[in-house]
């Protein structure tokens, strides 16, 4: 037998219900079905559609998880779920199937921190990295820079977050004024592209003097966007996407890697991680990439497969703390939509 | 047989073990009210009852669980949990209308109106002439509901809405009970039928609609 757990995790907080298996920081299986094309014309995650369709696809995502683990479900050493943050009714779905898993083969139970979840995943792809580290989460809820001491630790420090939209929600606030599909972050990438990110002079949230540090904010940054392209239309001008798209990705790229390098260089470490649905941006990438480079930072970015929502970032976080002998989750587990990020387990 | 009774179609967080050879008998009961407590109850008053039942869960030999109708979140709850212990013990799962199982517990009325809460101002509703349902489930006003000769009410929003049905006798039924929920699957479960699809009764749909075109934020 392994020494290294075998671990299940069940992540159903948006809308992606995904179930992974990991035996220590090894990714034997990610299984998700998506209902994000089911949300595509409301232009949003609709929650109870979302609910519905984690009730529907759980039963298959677990089977498919364990037959490509090549693993029975009883040769799970513990269960892990995300009992938050996220959507309330979604993240039920996936912690009454956990504990359904857990009464059911005697298996111990972890309810853990889907933000927690974005940065334990890249240990799959990368292995172990040099802690304490700092890490950049990105996506359709979240925007945060944290001081991570240890993955699978119980201490997570927020250092700054977003004061209004997530950038994911900037994205697809802009994409829904350029007429593009939901979620907008892949058309705006690709549009991006072929556009100049100099072309236009978007605003940089929170950049000042006397702002936060680590703190954004992209509710005028969209506002600016939205002016920008009603100014054009107004004066009947074609809309000129792709530079828009470039000069807004620009925008968002530029203040995320700015603040996290300059948080990472201020606590010393020599690691930085980017998750969240966000990192997988490809401007965000490079752009970090290039910081760091320049700051002497070690860049660790999971593939853009593993940065979207998943139940294998779910059982990676599950693995590490099984590894450092935290205790198990009672069975009264709650899900907790607000789940405050300093809470890794539940 | 060991059979694993569930339901959260309502307030009452219901898990019970029932043993099936020739007789249904009840061998452990829970049953908590707490309209927004099934994630947290469900799970640990499974536990209870195995328990009381002296059984482990792998003895289980089929899972019965309550459809609905009833509020979505708390509904679903059952519904994975049955689902997915079922899958993983290699047992089968079978659904039952969770308003039959006061409708059959209620089955020495000749005609039984059986309404549970659907929130809004709005009961889940169904009709039963001596245990059995006439037509199918549906949603409404409790002013809306066609009584249909019904003489008696059942269900916990019969007190609810008391002022609707002055004319109705009430039953003392209230919830959808174990006994009554595997008594409804029992031919299923002594002849080893495959398991349900196990679908909610919803009833309504969800509540979304596309948005129009963006506002314009300069004016
Ligand atoms: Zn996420």
């Amino acid at each position: 037998m392994s020494s290294e757990p075998l671990v299940l995790g069940i992540e159903t907080s948006c809308d992606e219900t995904g179930v992974g298996i990991v035996r220590g920081t090894t990714l034997l299986a990610d299984a998700v079905a998506s209902s994000v094309d089911e949300h595509a014309r409301f232009g949003g995650v609709v929650p109870e559609v979302a609910s519905r369709a984690h009730l529907q696809a759980m039963v298959p995502t677990i089977s498919r998880a364990l037959s490509d683990a090549g693993v029975a479900a009883d040769d799970v050493d513990a269960v892990a779920v995300t009992a938050g943050p996220g959507l309330s009714g979604a993240l039920l779905v996936g912690v009454a199937a956990a504990k359904a898993y857990s009464v059911a083969l005697g298996k111990p139970l972890y309810g853990v921190n889907h933000l927690s979840a974005h940065v334990a995943v890249d240990l799959l792809e990368h292995g172990p990295l040099a802690e304490p580290c700092v890490a950049l989460l990105v996506s359709g809820g979240h925007s945060s820079v944290l001081l991570v001491p240890r993955i699978g630790g119980e201490q997570i420090t927020e250092l700054g977050a977003t004061v209004d939209d997530a950038a994911g929600e900037a994205y697809d606030k802009v994409a829904r004024l350029l007429g593009l599909p939901f979620p907008g972050g892949p058309p705006i990438d690709r549009l991006a592209r072929d556009g100049d990110p100099a072309a236009i002079a978007f605003p940089r949230g929170m950049t000042g003097a006397h702002d936060p540090p680590f703190a954004f904010s992209f509710s005028g940054l969209k506002t600016a966007v939205a002016r920008w392209v009603e100014a054009r239309q107004r004066a009947g001008e074609a809309v000129p996407v792709a530079d828009v798209a470039a000069s807004f990705q620009e925008a968002v790229a530029d203040v995320l890697t700015a603040k996290a390098i300059r948080a990472a260089r201020e606590q010393g470490v020599g690691h930085l991680v980017i998750g969240g649905g966000v990192a997988a941006n490809s401007r965000l990438r490079a752009l970090a990439q290039e910081r760091c480079d320049a700051a002497g930072l070690r860049l660790r970015v999971p593939r853009p497969g593993l940065c979207t929502d998943n139940g294998a970032m779910v059982a990676a976080l599950g693995a590490q703390l099984v590894a450092h002998g935290a205790a198990p989750s009672a069975l009264d587990l709650p899900a907790d939509s607000a789940l405050p990020i300093t809470d890794v387990l539940v | 047989m060991f059979v694993l009774a569930i339901d959260t179609s309502s307030p009452a967080v219901t898990a019970g073990v029932v043993t099936v050879a020739g007789d249904v008998v009840l061998a452990a009961e829970r049953a908590t009210i707490a309209a927004r407590g099934h994630g947290e109850l469900l799970a640990p008053s499974i536990e209870a009852v195995l328990r009381h039942a002296g059984i482990r869960s792998r003895e289980l030999d089929a899972v019965v669980v309550g459809t609905g109708p009833g509020p979505f979140t708390g509904l679903r709850v059952g519904l994975v949990t049955a689902a997915v212990l079922a899958d993983l013990l290699g047992i089968p799962a079978y659904g039952v209308c969770s308003l039959d199982a006061i409708g059959a517990a209620a089955a020495d009325e000749e005609a039984v109106l059986v309404v549970a809460d659907a929130r809004r101002r709005e009961v889940y509703w169904a009709r039963y002439e001596h245990g059995v349902r006439v037509g199918e489930p549906a949603v409404g006003k409790p002013a809306d509901v066609p009584l249909d000769g019904s003489t008696a009410v059942a269900g916990a929003a019969a007190e609810l809405y008391a002022e609707v049905w002055p004319e109705l006798s009430r039953r003392p039924e209230r919830y959808p009970e174990p006994i009554a929920l595997v008594g409804l699957a029992l031919d299923r479960i002594t002849s080893g039928a495959p398991s349900d699809p196990l679908t909610p009764l919803y009833l309504r749909r969800p509540d979304a609609v596309a948005p129009g075109p963006p506002k314009a934020v300069s004016q």
